[in-house]
Parts: structure tokens; sequence; C-alpha cells
């Protein structure tokens, strides 16, 4: 049963083949039995997934029911869950109980689907490797001595492991796109704006979006259905209406101009992926589509951008964690100096204080026009570089990640090769375009992702494209060892 | 030497908005503390700031009443520091592009002259809580009713050279922002306070001193004694060789002096950022034309009027315009009334203001209205009663016995006009004073005074002033 696509379960509850209870009791006995492995879930809320599998079984009955009625999901530990602790991966956040749910929460329970738990992540989404967690590392399913990528590392491994078909994860510089490659699911980031930021706890607001994680591109679009749309709790949501991302997923690819830019096959890229990548640029092209290579010239200047930008949101944007409305608070402040120092110093991990020292310098009297606004004007060309793009081709490909899943501890003690991981990412996050990450073969065992970036608001396109894709390969079918 | 004070000031006016800027709860005076904090004020992880439409617009308004540009499109920034009432450790607030740009504002002074302050700009942005020190036995309590409470802060340029010509500016802006209904003024609630920035220069010099900032003057007595406190400081200080230091001080106003809170060193560094959570603010054509459909008359365009239209001389016009309410219960009054708008103004102006201060009252809560006023003026000119009675009645309406027809009724006071009533009250009056007669027919002419009040005593203060006046010179004149 846990081999089960969203799709497949979808069906299944409806034609009455299985109940979303016994699904879920399935998947949670999995989980019991199998994570200690893996570390992916935070919290696993069995107690109120029974009780919302059996409302789920209710609707069914009741022909109330959405496509994701009775589905079993997993909510990257970001976002708020009324009732439920959520952590956001930090001791900071270990007490945190959340008063209210997050609009995505929200929207995913309206739609019937039953939440299992809150998956591991890196600490406040800050990392490529989910070695940030307060909760400990996540071990890749592929190989337990490798990292799942990060920052949502849970809910690609507990995907890649079958211990939940779905789950949301939240992308700041690659953060769905990257552990989807690393794992060898399929994951989606969408345009920002698209996908209300209400809830979902803050690391670096312009270029924070969640999306879908799944094994399909199929599933993506299910879940995409259901998360998307305007908000009026979040400013930076766009009113437009949302498709129903289904729909489209037939829509012929033939004569689909696919850019490939050089600098995404340029050094630094790992032989193996390289090849495999190709590969499945073959397959769009037996598929009729028009390869075409083009140029992003900006592209090295992506990281350094947003390692100013980031860091410069997010020091300001944990400000709120300072022991003294909730959270973590030191024993025996001595006044509220030491409050605040000792409460933060404690609470935070070391990679959450790097981002939010470089972020507090980069915002300083006198550094301000020389990091963050200079920053911010490179993010513009960076923007101008897929706007000139986007003129000639209609999507563009590339590996996902320089490197199939590294060791655990491999980069922690440098910090700059690990945020060389996200470099293929990062860009389309500091333009706010929508990014898809989906298994495309394996390079010495270890799963190889293909990034699809499109146009804005092209989800439709993206998951048009990918899902042929996947009706033409099977490498999202491929189940780790020992999680068949 | 000669010194010169220069003064400028940043007033902060809490919008009359009825829920907050960035949230949906209550902006209600006197809540039960951390009653009035939703999760956005509370700065919840993961909570998103979404923008109150009216406070934009009543920052416009402001814009508008002052000749200012309202910039198209600006930009909300945070000011980020660490305090336990700041629940984000960031305060929203506009830096680089404020709502309200360059504007200016006549203000008349005490010799009756007219100055134009320059206003730099008006910026919308949040409150903060409140820290409460006392009754925590050596903790601070946080009441967080007020986090995030719209607030307009308008900055003067440093155009101000008096402590008077401070206040008077920010009694012209107090009144302005209650003409325009955006903020109710309530200066002990803290509705509307202020910051003043002070330095002083030898008269003459272009270069400004050095300045400091006295926070939070939440009075109008208070600006007065603060700065002409801190210029004294400040001269004494420089006199006595020493230097002006930039920092910020604190008023206490029980001591009647400022302090030193911080110098320029110790100052925050803000690291202000454009906030990534707020989409810049726009303002179009058809939301400025629809302000501008809702502009009041202004304190300035009012007086005039008063001048023209009622034939005021320009003090009382002034001092009517003052506050709306005191406008609009003028005019009130007019409308109940057959009197002339001088006698209506002056009576305003007199017994009733006397009366709203004496109980420290506001105008919404005087148990006389215009109606009950207007028509006792009514009665003082169809010689109903005299000047002189109508304040007895005035003080019984005042005391709540009803309008002016049924306390005159009541009490009798009914103006005696029967002129041969009120000439042999006269024959009798001057029979029994022989020897004043003999005197003021002697030439001692001040005496007809005396033969006045005789008159008005014997008739209870109801024999029409006038008539006793022309009976008595024909009578005093044998």
């Amino acid at each position: 049963m846990h081999n089960k696509t969203i799709a497949e379960i979808s069906a299944g509850l409806k034609a009455g083949k299985f109940s979303s209870e016994e699904l879920t009791q399935d998947l949670l006995a999995r989980i019991d039995r199998i994570d200690g492995k893996l570390n992916s879930f935070v919290t696993v809320t069995a107690e109120q997934a029974q009780a919302a599998a059996r409302a789920a079984d209710e609707r069914i009955k009741a022909n109330k029911a959405t496509p994701l009625t009775g589905v079993p999901i997993a909510h990257k530990d970001i976002f708020c869950t009324e009732g439920v602790k959520t952590s956001c991966g930090s001791k900071m956040l270990d007490n945190f109980i959340a008063p209210y749910n997050a609009t995505v929460v929200e929207r995913m329970h309206a739609a019937g689907a039953v939440m299992l738990g809150k998956t591991n992540m890196d600490e406040f989404a800050m990392g490529s490797s989910n070695e940030t967690s307060f909760y400990g590392a996540v071990k890749n399913p592929w190989d337990l001595e490798r990292v799942p990528g990060g920052s949502s590392g849970g809910s690609a491994a507990a995907i890649a492991a079958r211990l939940v078909p779905g789950a949301t994860g939240t992308d700041t510089g690659g953060s769905i796109r990257q552990p989807a490659a690393l794992c060898g699911v399929t994951g989606l980031k969408p345009t920002y704006g698209r996908v209300s930021r209400y809830g979902m706890i803050a690391f670096a607001s312009s270029l924070d979006q969640g999306g879908p994680f799944a094994r399909t591109a199929e599933d993506c679009a299910l879940l995409l259905n259901a998360m998307s749309g305007f908000d009026g709790r979040d400013s930076t949501s766009i009113d437009k209406p949302v498709p129903d991302y289904t729909a489209t997923l037939k829509d012929s690819i033939a004569g689909l101009k696919i850019g490939l830019p050089k600098e995404y096959f340029s050094e630094g890229l790992d032989a193996g992926m390289a090849q495999a990548v190709e590969q499945a640029i073959d397959v769009y092209k037996s598929m009729g589509c028009e390869i075409k290579e083009i140029s992003l010239p900006n592209t090295h200047l992506s990281v350094p951008a947003y390692y100013v930008v980031a860091p410069a949101e997010c020091s300001s944007n944990l400000s709120r964690f300072d022991g003294v409305r909730y959270g973590y608070r030191c024993e025996n402040p001595s006044d509220l100096t030491d409050l605040y120092e000792r409460s933060r110093g404690e609470g935070f991990g070391s990679e959450v204080k790097r981002r939010i020292m470089i972020g507090t310098y980069a915002l300083s009297a006198g550094y301000y026009d020389a990091y963050y606004l200079k920053a911010q004007q490179i993010r513009r060309l960076i923007s101008d570089d897929f706007t000139q793009a986007f003129a000639d081709v209609d999507v563009i490909m590339g590996p996902t990640s320089p490197t199939t899943a590294f060791k655990l501890g491999e980069k922690t003690d440098d910090p700059v090769s690990m945020y060389l991981s996200d470099i293929y990412t990062i860009a389309a996050n500091l333009a706010g375009l929508p990014g898809m990450s989906i298994p495309a073969g394996f390079s010495n065992g270890l799963p190889v992702g293909l990034q699809l970036i499109g146009n804005y608001f092209d989800e439709g396109g993206l998951l048009a494209a990918a899902h042929q894709y996947q009706q033409q390969t099977d490498w999202h079918t491929h189940t780790p060892q020992g999680f068949a | 030497m000669e010194w010169e004070s220069v003064i400028g000031l940043e007033i902060h006016a809490q919008l009359a908005t009825s829920s907050k800027i960035f949230s949906g709860a209550s902006t209600a005076y006197g809540a039960v503390p951390n009653t009035q904090a939703c999760a956005v004020d509370l700065g919840m992880p993961g909570v998103l700031p979404v923008l109150n439409q009216k406070a934009v617009l009543m920052a416009a308004k402001f814009g508008i009443a002052v000749e200012a540009e309202i910039a198209r499109r600006s930009v909300f920034a945070r000011k980020n520091y660490f305090y336990p009432d700041l629940p984000k450790g960031y305060q929203i607030s506009q830096f680089e592009l404020p709502v309200v740009g360059k504007g200016k504002l006549d203000v008349m002074l005490e010799d009756g002259s007219t100055k134009t302050i320059g206003i730099t700009r008006a910026h919308l942005e949040e409150d903060a809580g409140k820290s409460l020190h006392e009754d925590f036995h050596g903790m601070t309590g946080i009441d967080l009713n007020r986090a995030g409470t719209p607030l307009l802060e308008i900055v003067s340029e440093p155009d101000i050279r008096s402590a008077k010509e401070a206040v008077a500016y920010m009694k012209k802006i107090h009144s302005m922002v209650r003409y325009l209904e955006i903020c109710d003024g309530n200066m002990q609630e803290g509705s509307f306070r202020c910051d003043a920035n002070v330095s002083v220069r030898p008269k003459g010099q272009k270069e400004f001193g050095t300045r400091a900032e006295i926070k939070n003057l939440n009075s109008f007595r208070f600006v007065e004694r603060a700065i002409n406190h801190e210029i004294e400081r400040q001269i004494d200080l420089i006199e006595g060789g020493d230097k002006v230091v930039q920092e910020t001080r604190l008023y206490d106003s029980d001591k009647g002096e400022t302090r030193s809170m911080r110098s320029k060193e110790e100052a925050n560094d803000y690291r202000y950022f454009p906030d990534p959570d707020l989409l810049p603010l726009e303002i179009t054509e058809e939301m400025l034309e629809s302000v501008r459909a809702t502009m009041p008359e202004l304190p300035d365009g009012k007086r005039q009027r008063f001048v023209s239209e009622y034939d005021l001389n320009e003090y009382d016009a002034t001092v009517l315009t003052a506050s709306r309410e005191l406008a609009d219960f003028y005019e009130a009054t007019l409308r109940f009334s057959d009197a002339d708008p001088k006698l209506v103004a002056n009576w305003v102006m007199g017994e009733f203001s006397a009366a709203l201060n004496n109980d420290a009252i506001e105008i919404a809560d005087s148990p006389v209205n215009p109606e009950m006023l207007g028509g006792m003026l009514t009665r003082i000119t169809d010689n109903t009663i005299s000047g002189k009675i109508a304040k007895e009645v005035f003080e019984a309406m005042w005391a709540g016995e009803g309008a002016a027809d049924d306390i005159i009724e009541k009490k009798g006071l009914k103006q005696i006009t029967d002129s041969g009533a009120i000439e042999a009250m006269i024959d009798e009056i001057i029979a029994n004073n022989p020897q004043q007669l003999e005197q003021f027919r002697a030439g001692k002419e001040k005496l007809f005074g005396f033969f006045v009040g005789q008159a008005m005593k014997a008739s209870g203060g109801k024999a029409n002033p006038a008539q006793v006046n022309d009976i008595l010179k024909r009578k005093l004149k044998g």
C-alpha cells in the first residue's frame, strides 16, 4: 500500500478498495518501524492522523471528497500547525506549539489531506544537507551515510523511503529542488507569490516559497492545486486564478523549446551527473522538443547575491526569537541583555548564527549600499537574464545540483562548498521563477535530478513537461534498497 | 552673546482607525493588557503584515491639508532594534520613501503675525507596545495592546525659533489632525505626542549647533518647558566652555529638566531596509480624488470665512476655529438663535468655554447644547432678559435645570420693560436719595452709575437697562 502514488490512492479511496484509516495506520506503522534509520520526522501526529483519516472516510462515503481527501501527507516543520509543535528544526522552537495553522496547512486540511506529522529540516531552513537540524541529520534512504539535501530533507527522504506519498516543503535557494534531486523524488518550487507564506516561518521573505514534494509530477499537480492561490493574509501573494494543474499534464510538448544554459554545464558539474542530464535531454528530443543552448551570463553572481540578501532578511526575520514571548529562554537571566544574548546564543545553532551575523553586517550603516543594495541590483540582472532567455525558449533545463548526495559531515566545516550545492537552484529564487526537480537517472547508484525552470506562473507547463518525461522513463519509480 | 535656538519637531499622531495598521486587532484604548493583540501583533512565527488601507487614506488626507506632495509610490522599511515591547525585533516604518513629502503650515504667533513652518515629511509606522515597570516586583510587564497601532510621524523643518513657536506649531497640527478626523488628539492617552530636536547658535551664525533630541513630550506645557530648559542648558554649557553632545534626552516633568538617555555613540544602528513582506505602497489618482472629496473645511479657511461671513474680528475667528468642535458648536448655536454673530461669539468664547474649563470636560459632554445656548441668546436679543440675567440663566442651564425659557419663567427672570413701572421705581429712588441728586446736579456725573445700580437692585436685575438709562437721564436733569 505504501508504494502507491497520490493519484493511485485517490482513485483507490474513491473506488472503496481501501480506507484512509487503513492506509494511514499502515503508513504510521511503517514510519514507526523505519524512520529510526532516517530521522525524517520531528513529530508524528498519529492520533490526529487517525481521526482525520476517519473523517476523510466519512467524507468520501458522503461523496464530498476532493482528490486529496484521505491522502496521507506530511508538512515540513516550518509550517505552523495549530496545537502541534512547530520547531523549524531549532532548539529555539523546541517548546513551541503553534497557536494557528499556516494557510498551506489550512488548505490541505480543507481538501481532506491527512497529516501524518512534521518533517525534519535544516534549522530555520538554513542548510543544504539537513545537518543543521537541532533534531539531528536526516539520512538519505539511497545511502544512509549520505545527506538527503536540504533544507526540506525530511520531506524528500520520507517520500523516497515510501513513508508518505506527498509532503510540503519550502524553497528559498533550492530547499525543495535540491533534496528532491538528492533523494530521487519530484519537487516543485512555485512562482513567488503563488503559494501563501502566511504561517510559514520566514527565513528570507523575498525568496521563500512553499511547494509540494511527491514521487510524480502528477502528484505534485494534485498537491499544488490544493496549496496555491491568493491569500489576503500575505501581501506578497498574487491574486491570479489557479488553473487545474492536472488538466494540462497531457498537453503536447512537441515543439517545446528547451534552453540549456551553458553556465549550468561548466566545471564543477560531476561527470556522471552531466551524462544523466544529457540522456534526459535526449528523451525530450525524442518527444519532439527543440533544444537550444542559451546563456544566463550572470549565473556566477547568484550565490554571492543570495548570500547577502538571504542573510540580511533572516537577520531581521529571526529577531523575534528573543526569549520574551515564546520559544527558548535561558535559565536565570541576570538582566535584559543577558536574556537576549543567552537565549539567542543557546537557542540558535551555528549556521543560523553565522547567517544572522552576515546579514546584520550587510545591513549595517555604511555597508548597506555596498552589500544589500548591490545584491539587489545583481538580482535584477539575474532576472533580466531569464527574461531574455524566455523570449527564445519555453523552459530551461539543467542539473538541479552539481553533485549527487554527499557524505554526512563532508561539507559541514566548509560553508562555502556547502553553499555551492545550490549554485543551479538559487537563481530561480532570486528571479521568483518556478522550478522543478525530477528524477533523471543515477550516478554511482545515487539519484540525479533534472531541473526545469519555467516562466512566471508556468507551473502548468513545467508539470506537463515533467509528467510526459515520467511517461517515457521510470526513474521516478525506483525505490531505494530496503525501502520497497 | 545673543543666542538663537533652532527647533524641529517630530509629532506622532495616532491615526483614528478602528483596527491596527497591519492586523485586524482593535485599537481601542484602555483594554485589559494583551487582550487586543493578535498573532500578528505578538510577532508569532510565520505571521505577515497586511496594510490597513484606511491608515493610508488618512495619511494622504493630512498630506493634502499641508499642501504636501503625496508619494505615488512609497516604501515600508524595517527599523531593527531589540526591545521587549517590540515583538518582531523591528518596527515597520517608512524610511527613504515616505508617503507624505514636503509640505507647509501657517502658524499664528502670539503677536498676531503669521509664520510658515516647513514640513519635511510625514510617514506611516506602527507603534510599539508598553513596558510596565511598576507592580511586577523587579520584573517588567509587557502590554502589547498598543503594538501595531497606526502612527503618522510628522517631521518639521528646523524652522522653529522658540518654545512658544514650537507650541503654536504643535497646537496647529493638533487642530489640523482633529479637523481632518484622522486623530483624536488625546494627549493623555498618548494619541498625540512629540519629540523635539533642539540646538542653539550665536545669532547671525548660519550653521546649526549640535542638537539634542528630547523624547516623548505629551503635553503642550511640557513641550514649552522642556524646550526652554534645554535651550538654557545648552547655552550654559557653551558659555561655560563645554560642548553640546549629540544625544537623546528624556524630559522629567516632575523635576522640570531633561536628562541624558543615550549618546550618539550608544545610538542603535537601525539597519533599515525595505520590508520584503509588504509591497511598495501605491497611491493612485483615484484614491487621491476620493480623499479630496472628503476634505473638510480647514482651520485657516474656516477662520477667513468666519471673518467675512459673520463679521468677526481676526482674534475671535482664530479662537473659535482653533478646534473643529468649538467652531461647529458656534455655528450650530448661530443657527438656533436670532442673536447677532458677535454676541454668540462672545458667549461661546466666554461663559461657555469657561464652564467647560471649570468642569474639565469636552464639548461633546457639555450639558448645554447649541439649541439651548441659542435659545437663551435669542432671549437677550428680544429683550426678554438682560445680559446680566442671562448669566444666571446660563448657570441654571449648565446645572441641568432645563431650557432658557423654562428657567426664565420658573424663576421669574423676565425683564421689566413696562416704562410706567420703571418710571415709578426711579421716582422713588430719586426721592430717597436727595443728597446724591444734589451732588449729581452740581456736576458729579459719576453718580449716574449709582442711580443705575439702585434701579437694577430695586428691580432684582430685571429692569431693562436701556430703559433705565433713558428714564434716569431724563429725570436726573430735573
